[in-house]
């Protein structure tokens, strides 16, 4: 029988979105057990039994002001002591750091970006921008792989019941990196841009006001992205950034508004399910790889859009 | 301590060639791994090596005893991202060259490097770009801070150094989607750099004439201690078993707004079952 390990870091209130998803892969390869770099609640623990886990890994000491070190040391610790054969993680830049490492500490091939599995444990991931989907295997006894969101079902959680706890070693990381402040910023409500079903996101032809967009994506249920040029001219924050140094996202719908779609924009963009663009220049390249293209004026598609939206009572 | 006595930096900078990501790109041969025909340096790196300058810049410049030196590995015409990097500014470059590193992944990358630093090193900094723009896994800092057993900061938006009791100190700052944080380590330590923290220099006229007189060393595996089977494809933990190139999106419906186009992208939406 595979024995899986899920990782887990910063955890809410309950699970979210990703953590179900990555738990509910995990049942289907073998038997679960969790290692967990943070205090969580009681909720969380419950939440996290509800997926048939019987096996709660914790760090013996705070690994948490160390970066990416001390989660990769107990990572690895967990990993041994679970005897798992295969480990998984989300795909945060973090997280494929603690894999990264934990993967040298291990001698365990590490895939990142998974988007499926097959029954061998051959990984599918895409490769230059989307440009490519790879078959990727691990060839050592244990593999480490990273999933991305939105890439596997979850599962319907049986009887929440909390698992048990067991500490392992982690020992002493030096030197290390240390985190000595951290200040919070604002949170929007709106869906987490790698996570959502539907992306709103606006470039340069935005022109600093993100309202429109901000209306349309709320009827959508959705998140607001932007390219590097709207996030270089500072109308919203770089953590909106959808791009090759941004964010690589493939929601159900992508709505570009005002993005002329250079190859760097599509590199975080361009496997999204249904690709709408809108844009008041009909030579852009997005429309080349647009599915419904809108030649207009963003300030007027828009609000008409999200009035529809609404009046329809969708 | 002061900088004089904290002493003169001698920082890594490490290098890529890869496919210029405004030309397609293709993975090919029996062995499934990238062409790197149409290369160059890798944009991400430009922020490294710009980091590098403006930290020796602020501490001192040219006379001050520092010293950058950008390292690749790779076949032949990888050499050509040191030599960018040395019109660019640095000081001298390094190149690890050897048939056996042909497809290795992250985890024989990161070997290859850590023996190449360890080989020409001690360095006080190693900078690199946040990924490469080809393989973008972004394994390769982590595992080498891993295998050296170096602090690593990674994704630094901003950089910063000062001379403490023990010698040099970083502060950096990282960006988090929910929070930024302030990170500090003692050096020798490892840091990527977003391309958040400046805005790179290009190669001037005087910087490309003064590149002719720059060293590069070349090395093989056995300069730097390695077995051929401890890299390449033996070397490697994961392997390609199968590459596809995406069918290309085909261009959909395109119209001209004529007063009703919000109305007909959500009827294009209600069809879609999207809203």
């Amino acid at each position: 029988m595979t024995t899986v390990l899920v990782f887990l870091d910063h955890p809410g209130a309950s699970l979210a979105k990703g953590e179900r998803e990555l738990l509910s892969l995990a049942g289907s390869l073998g038997d679960v057990a969790v290692a967990l770099a943070d205090d969580a609640e009681q909720t969380y623990l419950d939440g996290v039994g509800s997926y048939g886990v019987q096996e709660c890994y914790r760090p013996d000491t705070d690994v948490s002001e160390v970066l990416v070190a001390g989660k990769a040391a107990f990572l690895a610790e967990a990993a041994r002591s679970a005897a798992a054969d295969v480990v998984l993680l989300g795909n945060s830049y973090e997280a494929k750091e603690i894999a990264a490492r934990a993967g040298i500490r291990l001698e365990a091939g590490v895939v990142t970006d998974v988007v499926s599995l097959d029954s061998d444990l051959v990984a599918t991931k895409a490769d230059f921008a989307g440009s490519y989907t790879v078959g990727c295997r691990v060839t050592t006894a244990r593999a480490i792989l990273t999933v991305k969101p939105n890439s596997f079902d979850a599962v319907q959680a049986g009887t929440p019941q909390a698992p048990r706890e067991i500490r392992v070693p982690v020992g002493a990381v030096t030197p290390a990196a240390r985190i000595t402040g951290r200040v919070d910023k604002p949170v929007s409500g709106r869906p987490d841009l790698t996570e959502a079903r539907v992306i709103v996101a606006g470039g340069r032809g935005v022109d600093g006001d993100f309202g429109p967009l901000e209306d349309l994506a709320d009827a959508l249920g959705g998140a607001v992205g932007a390219s590097r040029a709207a996030t270089d001219a500072g109308w919203i924050e770089h953590s909106a950034q959808v791009g090759q140094t941004g964010k690589t996202v493939a929601p159900q719908l992508y709505v570009s508004v005002g993005i002329s779609g250079a190859v760097q924009q599509r590199a975080g963009m361009q496997t999204s399910k249904v690709i709408v663009a809108i844009n008041k220049d009909s030579d852009s390249p997005i429309f080349e790889i647009a599915d419904f293209g809108i030649v207009g004026d963003l300030f007027s598609v828009l609000p008409q859009a999200t009035e529809e939206i609404r009046k329809r009572g969708l | 301590m002061d900088e004089a006595t904290a002493g003169g930096l001698h920082i890594a900078v490490l290098v890529k060639h890869v496919p210029d990501a405004q030309f397609d790109r293709h993975i090919g041969g029996d062995q499934l791994t990238t062409v790197r025909s149409e290369s160059i340096l890798s944009e991400l790196d430009e922020y490294a090596l710009e980091a590098a300058l403006q930290l020796v810049e602020a501490h001192g410049g040219a006379g001050a005893g520092h010293r950058i030196t950008a390292l690749t590995m790779g076949p032949a015409a990888a050499v050509n991202a040191v030599k960018k990097s040395l019109q660019i500014g640095v000081d001298d470059g390094v190149h690890l060259t050897d048939e056996a590193l042909f497809g290795s992944d992250a985890s024989a990358t990161s070997r290859a490097l850590a023996a190449l630093l360890e080989q020409v090193g001690p360095f006080d900094l190693i900078l690199t770009g946040m990924a490469s723009t080809d393989g973008e896994t972004s394994l390769v800092p982590a595992q080498l801070a891993e295998r050296l057993g170096l602090p690593q900061v990674t994704f630094a938006a901003s950089l910063e150094l000062a001379a403490t009791d023990d010698g040099w100190a970083l502060t950096a700052r990282r960006d988090n989607d929910t929070f930024a944080e302030t990170i500090e380590a003692p050096l020798p330590a490892l840091v990527s750099v977003t391309d958040q923290i400046n805005d790179p220099r290009y190669p001037n006229f005087k910087g490309i004439m003064a590149a002719k007189k720059k060293q590069i060393q070349v090395l093989s595996l056995a300069d730097c201690g390695i077995q051929a089977d401890e890299v390449g494809l033996p070397g490697s933990w994961t392997r390609v078993e199968a590459a596809e190139p995406r069918p290309p999106r085909s261009q959909g419906v395109i119209i001209t707004d004529e007063g009703d186009a919000g109305i007909r992208l959500v009827d294009f939406l209600a069809g879609q079952k999207l809203l």
